[in-house]
């Protein structure tokens, strides 16, 4: 099989690198989301530690 | 074995379990994925009926038995929330109900983008179809009730109420294809006698079904680590863990 054939797909290549492609965002989207909230957190919570040492 | 569930079910203990897990199931899930990858779209032969165009099914029956698996997990660690008031249940049953969303999303998109070619048409009526799209409103009616109820413990216990209602969608969905004859293919791997899929074909699809199985550990476990730090802001251990953070950076 060449790389062309490989990308063609029998002539489905637009049902099937479309269902391949959507898949991936949706997947990928599902692990950067919770990173970045996590992330977002973590800073949340430093903030209030600082403030709190801060003040005693 | 009770003490050391008990100690991963203690809020840092499991925070810190899941930190350390993490790089071991993204490193599984990656090689899995990409020998399932490699196995469907290039080393499967061409089906004789369907062309390429069955290549999404590699994509297309994880995402389905995904979707209906983390619905029975998110029951499940509802109802362990429900009766036990147990936090981490309540956690992971709502952490579980956007990924479940997002794999009942998925299999209605790539059966879509499968059935187009193959029966002429975007979406029909079908009894499997119309089961799966309940599915994805089933989950976003969870995730929207657990995101009304301001007390969190409260809102664990309605989303859990809501989520066990929901189950008796399960089998109907399973079933469905044996129930009702419509368009909807009947099972090719799940049937009692021998699967009617050839090994080189099926191979791929286990270890595909496999990847994306582990890829729910592991955004299960972000999603749940996260939940988990902003119930518990205010508490000592976080308060340690970003203190502890600052230091290793500097």
């Amino acid at each position: 099989m060449t790389l062309s054939e490989f990308f063609h797909m029998g002539g489905y290549a637009f049902y099937v690198w479309t269902a391949y492609g959507i898949t991936l965002v949706v997947l990928l989207i599902n692990i950067l989301l919770p990173m970045q909230q996590h992330h977002k957190q973590l800073n949340r919570i430093a903030r209030r530690v600082r403030r709190q040492r801060r003040n005693l | 074995m009770i003490r050391y569930l008990h100690q991963l079910g203690s809020a840092p203990r499991f925070y810190s379990f899941s930190t350390s897990l993490l790089p071991w199931l993204s490193a599984a899930c990656i090689v899995l994925l990409l020998a399932g990858l490699y196995g469907g779209l290039v080393m499967a032969p061409t089906d004789y009926q369907q062309g390429d165009s069955y290549r999404i099914i590699y994509i297309h029956v994880p995402s389905a038995w995904m979707s209906l698996f983390i619905y029975m997990v998110m029951a499940a660690a509802g109802v362990v929330g429900l009766v036990w008031h147990i936090k981490l249940a309540e956690i992971i049953s709502i952490s579980s109900a956007p990924i479940g969303a997002a794999f009942a999303f998925l299999a209605l998109v790539t059966g879509s983008l499968w059935g187009k070619p193959m029966w002429g048409a975007w979406w029909v009526w079908d009894a499997r179809l119309t089961s799966e799209l309940l599915l994805l409103f089933l989950y976003l009616g969870v995730i929207a009730l657990y995101g009304a109820i301001e007390d969190k413990r409260n809102a664990s216990r309605a989303a859990a109420i809501l989520a066990l209602v929901g189950v008796v969608n399960i089998p109907i969905i399973h079933y469905s294809v044996e129930w009702w004859n419509t368009l909807h293919q009947g099972p090719t791997v799940t049937k009692f006698d021998a699967p009617s899929i050839h090994v080189s074909m099926l191979v791929p699809l286990l270890l595909m079904a496999l990847a994306f199985k582990l890829y729910y550990a592991i955004a299960v476990l972000l999603r749940a680590r996260c939940e988990l730090l902003v119930r518990e802001r205010n508490s000592a251990w976080a308060a340690e863990l970003v203190t502890e953070r600052v230091k290793g950076k500097s």
